[in-house]
């Protein structure tokens, strides 16, 4: 408490541009992007159009309060009407694009991560971003309903609903892991002899 | 919400959740970033009208 505190009244003379706080958020943009999209890509461009929006909105932000939940807003609006956009130029299942634009898990040994993703790309979008804000970026509730512009007990119905969804989901998918890790394991040792699979 | 035990799977939901956010938070920002926003500061200062 020594010497930071007492110098309230010059710190505030001189105002911070919230502009320049930007920067420390685009870890968390897209972080959050990611789980909107599911796609690299798509996601930074998501972030790119946000920020720009941001900058040039700055003033409707109101210093002092909480600068990631408005970014999230804005994220999140953008992600929508790109998304209602893109509805009305090709008609694609939800299912289909997320299939296609499913990014590729990061293979570091975590088979329930990968499985984990898998599952988690087949939520409805109003259930990740629960998820993501509540679970992963650690958002209280209030502030992700306010992020998402609906009720506290929405946000945490969606949470709720996402997170039974992803039991059941990955319940299914720990079937298609083993699968998987059979034909990974069948390349590796197809070259040597294969191994019994007619089992009697 | 009653205090029921977490099952391991309810468990291991919260730590994927956290480690797919955190992927993300711990990636490098790529240059694009800081290139726009430096164009952004740029645009700023050759139109002062658009500051107040």
């Amino acid at each position: 408490m020594s010497g930071r505190g007492q110098s309230n009244g010059a710190d505030c003379a001189k105002p911070k541009d919230p502009r320049d706080e930007l920067i420390d958020h685009l870890p968390a943009m897209r972080a959050f992007a990611l789980s909107l999209t599911r796609n690299g890509s798509a996601a930074d461009d998501l972030v790119q159009d946000s920020v720009v929006k941001a900058w040039k909105n700055m003033e409707s932000f109101t210093s002092g309060t909480n600068m990631r939940a408005w970014l999230f807003t804005i994220l999140r609006n953008t992600f929508y009407s790109d998304r209602r956009k893109a509805r009305r130029e090709v008609q694609d299942a939800d299912g289909n694009m997320a299939a296609t634009l499913s990014q590729k898990p990061e293979h570091d040994g975590k088979l329930a991560l990968a499985d984990f993703d898998a599952a988690f790309a087949k939520l409805p979008v109003e259930q990740r971003e629960a998820l993501i804000l509540v679970g992963g970026s650690g958002f209280s509730y209030e502030e992700a309903a306010q992020t998402c512009g609906v009720a506290v007990g929405t946000i945490k119905s969606r949470v709720n609903r996402g997170r039974n969804r992803l039991s059941e989901l990955m319940q299914i998918t720990d079937g298609d892991a083993l699968e998987l890790t059979d034909k990974a394991t069948m390349a590796v040792v197809s070259s040597a002899s294969l191994p019994q699979r007619f089992h009697s | 919400m009653t205090k029921k035990p977490k099952t391991t799977f309810e468990q291991q939901i919260e730590d994927n959740l956290r480690r797919v956010y955190q992927r993300t938070l711990e990636q490098e920002v790529p240059d694009r970033f800081s290139i726009l926003l430096q164009k952004l500061r740029e645009q700023d200062q050759e139109q002062p009208e658009q500051n107040q």
